[in-house]
């Protein structure tokens, strides 16, 4: 069965997350920036529920929404300065930039053209309830090493992220 | 899409597609580096929906699995990225990307 998602549903949040990405990327001032990739980010968690992934979901709203955009605006508010909002906020190659995104843009589209039946639409014989249980099970068994190489790198991330905001190493 | 209201996979598809096009471009044409930051995570969070979807599509776990690490390397990398940023921002009192010229010939 294919993801069973209201249209409505699916479209609304889709405009929230269109909406909040532009305003990201538009605003002068980054704490407001901050606060539309939250907006962004918990309207992805509710994709992520109509995509029957409620772990996924609540993993992105507590350390996506809760914890990276919190650790954003606290450096924001760090090294925020009144002066920078007063200047311009597209940087000196932002003409080369919008064009190879545009180009970025084009070879999308060719490929949705040429490549959109494509994908067949199984019937899936489940509907699964334990969705935490069988995601626990690939990360415990089959994803063991890539589990304990991701705390590695949290570990290595937290000494470099220390270091480097250090005043006196 | 052969209609617009029954959402399939390549609904999903096309909105990641979208979210990572905005990225590409708030990290090509943005001055303030935190904002670049943010964009590179909105690069990372439209990667994250094609994972799920394409899970949802063929039934297993595992893309769902992919994108819980694809989340925990971002939180490594923006505290890393933020941290870089402060010693940025302690040598220069700017948060410009144009102030990152020394390689400049």
């Amino acid at each position: 069965m294919a993801p069973v998602a209201t249209p409505f549903f699916f479209y609304l949040f889709a405009a929230i997350m269109l909406i909040g990405g532009i305003l990201v990327i538009t605003r002068r001032n980054p704490v407001h920036s901050a606060v539309a990739l939250i907006v962004t980010l918990l309207a992805q968690a509710s994709i992520y529920l109509m995509l029957y992934a409620p772990f996924v979901a609540g993993v992105q709203i507590i350390l996506y929404a809760g914890g990276i955009m919190v650790l954003f605006l606290f450096v924001i508010m760090l090294v925020s300065i009144d002066r920078s909002l007063r200047e311009r906020q597209f940087n000196s190659q932002w003409l080369i930039g919008l064009i190879a995104a545009l180009a970025l843009g084009g070879l999308f589209i060719a490929v949705y053209l040429k490549g959109k039946n494509i994908f067949p639409e199984r019937p899936l014989s489940i509907m699964e309830s334990d969705n935490t249980q069988r995601v626990a099970t690939l990360l415990y068994g089959q994803y063991m090493f890539a589990f304990e190489i991701a705390s590695l790198l949290l570990l290595v991330a937290i000494i470099g992220a220390v270091v480097m905001a250090k005043r006196r190493i | 899409m052969e209609s617009l209201l029954h959402i399939s996979t390549l609904h999903y598809l096309v909105l990641g597609a979208a979210l990572f096009l905005l990225g590409v471009i708030g990290v090509l044409t943005r001055r303030n580096v935190v904002i670049v930051l943010m964009s590179i995570e909105l690069i990372l969070n439209a990667v994250n929906l094609n994972l799920v979807a394409f899970s949802r599509m063929w039934g297993g776990m595992h893309g769902q699995v992919f994108a819980i690490f694809v989340i925990t390397d971002a939180a490594a990398e923006a505290a890393v990225g933020l941290g870089i940023l402060i010693a940025f921002f302690r040598n220069k009192e700017t948060v410009n990307v144009d102030e990152v010229n020394l390689l400049k010939w």
